[in-house]
């Protein structure tokens, strides 16, 4: 019987029996401000050593400005946590890409762009989007703190072996509909649980299209179908990515790896214990009209009656959301008004997702009353927009253009909405309150969310293109 | 830390699916840099009406006062859906929960709770179904969890639920997770020795 993807990444990680669990050696650990102080704490506690600092990568993201380089920007407590980061990464000789840093960004954005993250590589980070970087046939996943110190301890985790899923997306995507909307109609299709317990491998034409960046942003949102980890099989479109990447290998070492690599499919007759197939001609743009990533419809759909739920939990939970979000059933998103569009996260904030945004950005002006912000997910695609004039596009359209971090994802800085704001957002959580308190999320693809900058309310891109 | 094994508490119902690690704690209080204090935050956009913690909401569930002091809670399914944030269970536990019991949990939170000495019980849907009437009908009925029989029980009826042997062990006897495999540096030291350079 064949191999998965996954059974091969985790035989090459297998370091022993631990108990009933298995110890798996973690190549790439990947770190931020919020979920590592602890962790840090705990080390010196107990007087350990961190194992493998030269595995070990860090940056500020998530709570500081994109107004302001100065790390007192937020308050004094972000201040604290920004220096704490600092103060244990020269102890324990973490290399760090601090605020103002020409690497530092996103965690999960400037991975990649570095060439840190590789086919066949065990990569964790106390963050659960770390799913990202299975796009590159990495097994990738999130951690809590307790783990954190366990990796910084150990450079290995304790695992049990979580199912498999295959999630075939097949046939040409439309012109209008991107990655965003796969992965949307993914969950939308297997729900936002639909993958607990399960490590996905997207496969079939479709994915084989797609881009790193495009890859980067389907796997990023693995974790809101509840799922472990989100794989591709790395192909020539993740070799020529990597090549020459800075911290990629050379020489006769991308030989060595590249002999790997190879190997790092599915076998044919690998078993999955789901397989889930999407027709790529029938996914349209989507936009959550909920309080989770699977409440989601097309465009141009009516918003579900609850009613239409046969499952009682399900439809009191779309009662609700409805409620919060101020929509009434059978409602189209595209009658909708709003007031804010954020374009960033780690879902959406790379190159390519600010070229399809400011190529809508480019036809009009942000509507009036409508508040736009674009935040770049790292000093280097913040660099390259800039060469590219992107950033005088947004400008000129009445966008704000800021500097790189996580931003209004989750507002752990000053990007924070109002009570009843309603924000089309290219990032990854729709859930109550993540924009802050009483705000509205509805999560879209970038050029959906510039287009609705300058419509002001929801508008099918699709149709901009006719 | 002591371990789990039986705990006779009351239960505090929170009859929602999809409790995500935003609502367990929000945003703005995880720019602290220790473990310990987040109880207070615990659910704190359902819990306050006001941004300093002042006013609580009297329509919340928890804040009833027939469930202060519970050590059991009770959720529906996909409990802990959504981020990493080890300050769910954090915010859980110094709040006062011992046990969350739900239908179904989100990974990364269930392995969270290991780490933190929170035991997560999940159970069917009628099963939470009468958990739920249970106390509904008496707020101050007792639960009964028992970890090594792997029960739950209310009133005269018993639940068995399934737990790992190993997430079991570590409950129970509340270990050291990072002393146990440094036990193993050995195997990590071989391991490593055979590490391909471009890796």
């Amino acid at each position: 019987m064949g191999k998965t993807l996954y059974d091969k990444i985790w035989d090459m990680h297998l370091v022993a029996q631990a108990g009933t669990d298995n110890l798996i050696y973690i190549d790439r650990h990947l770190i931020h401000e919020v979920t590592s102080p602890q962790a840090f704490a705990g080390l010196e506690e107990k007087g350990r050593k961190l194992r493998c600092p030269q595995r070990t990568f860090a940056t500020m993201d998530h709570s500081i400005s994109t107004r302001s380089l100065a790390l007192d920007a937020c308050g004094p407590a972000n201040q604290l946590q920004l220096r704490t980061l600092m103060d244990n990464c020269e102890k324990f000789g973490v290399e760090l890409f601090p605020v103002g840093h020409q690497k530092q960004g996103i965690i999960h954005v400037i991975g990649p762009e570095l060439g840190l993250i590789l086919p066949g590589m065990t990569v964790v980070c106390g963050d659960s989007h770390t799913a990202t970087h299975g796009a590159f046939g990495a097994l990738a996943f999130g951690i809590g703190t307790s783990e954190v110190e366990h990796v910084f301890a150990t450079q290995t985790l304790k695992q049990g072996k979580a199912k498999t899923m295959k999630v075939e997306v097949n046939g040409t995507l439309p012109i209008g509909v991107t990655a965003k909307d796969i992965i949307l109609a993914i969950i939308g299709k297997i729900g936002h649980a639909g993958a607990t317990g399960y490590v996905l491998e997207y496969a079939g034409s479709a994915i084989e299209a797609l881009s790193m960046e495009e890859r980067m942003t389907i796997c990023n949102m693995s974790i809101e179908a509840g799922a472990k980890a989100g794989l591709i099989a790395p192909d020539q479109v993740t070799f020529d990515y990597l090549k020459d990447k800075e911290r990629a290998p050379k020489g006769a070492d991308w030989d060595e790896a590249m002999a790997c690599w190879q190997t790092l499919k599915s076998d044919a007759d690998a078993p999955f214990d789901t397989v889930v197939t999407l027709t790529a001609e029938e996914i349209k743009p989507q936009v959550t009209w909920g309080t989770n990533p699977g409440q989601v419809v097309a465009v141009d759909e009516p918003i579900p009656a609850p009613a239409s739920f046969i499952d009682a939990v399900e439809r009191t939970s779309a009662e609700k959301a409805l409620n919060y979000m101020g929509l009434e059933a059978g409602q189209k998103l595209s009658d909708v008004a709003i007031s804010h569009v954020f374009i960033g996260s780690c879902t959406n904030s790379r190159i390519e997702d600010l070229r399809a945004a400011a190529k809508i950005a480019r036809t009009g002006k942000v509507a009036q009353g409508v508040n736009a912000i674009v935040v770049p997910g790292s000093y280097a695609v913040k660099q390259q927009a800039e060469a590219e004039q992107l950033d005088k596009v947004f400008l000129d359209a009445g966008f704000e253009w800021r500097l790189p971090g996580c931003s209004m994802c989750l507002g752990m800085n000053d990007d924070l909405l109002q009570a009843g704001d309603r924000c089309a957002s290219t990032s990854n959580r729709n859930f109550e309150g993540r924009q802050g308190r009483g705000a509205r999320t509805h999560l879209v693809s970038p050029a959906m969310a510039a287009a609705a900058a300058l419509a002001g309310r929801f508008v099918d891109v699709r149709e901009l293109d006719k | 830390m002591t371990g789990i094994t039986q705990l006779r508490a009351k239960a505090a119902p929170l009859n929602r699916a999809n409790v995500d690690t935003d609502q367990i704690i929000p945003k703005q209080f995880l720019t602290a840099v220790t473990r310990a204090g987040y109880g207070k935050h615990l659910f704190h956009d359902w819990r306050y009406l006001d941004l300093e913690e002042k006013v609580p909401n009297p329509e919340f569930e928890l804040n009833r006062p027939e469930h202060q002091g519970s050590e059991i809670l009770l959720a529906r399914e996909n409990f802990g859906c959504g981020s990493s944030r080890e300050h769910a269970p954090w915010s859980l536990t110094d709040y006062g929960f011992k046990v969350v019991i739900a239908t179904s949990f989100a990974d990364i939170f269930y392995g969270n709770c290991m780490n933190n000495q929170l035991l997560p019980i999940a159970l069917n849907n009628e099963q939470m179904d009468a958990l739920f009437a249970a106390v509904e009908a008496d707020p101050e009925v007792q639960i009964e969890v028992d970890l090594p029989a792997q029960q739950v029980r209310v009133a005269n009826q018993s639940f068995d639920f399934d737990i790992k042997e190993h997430h079991k062990y570590k409950l129970v006897k509340g270990l050291d997770a990072i002393g146990e495999t440094l036990e193993l540096a050995k195997s990590i030291d071989t391991y490593e020795q055979a590490i391909p350079a471009w890796r």
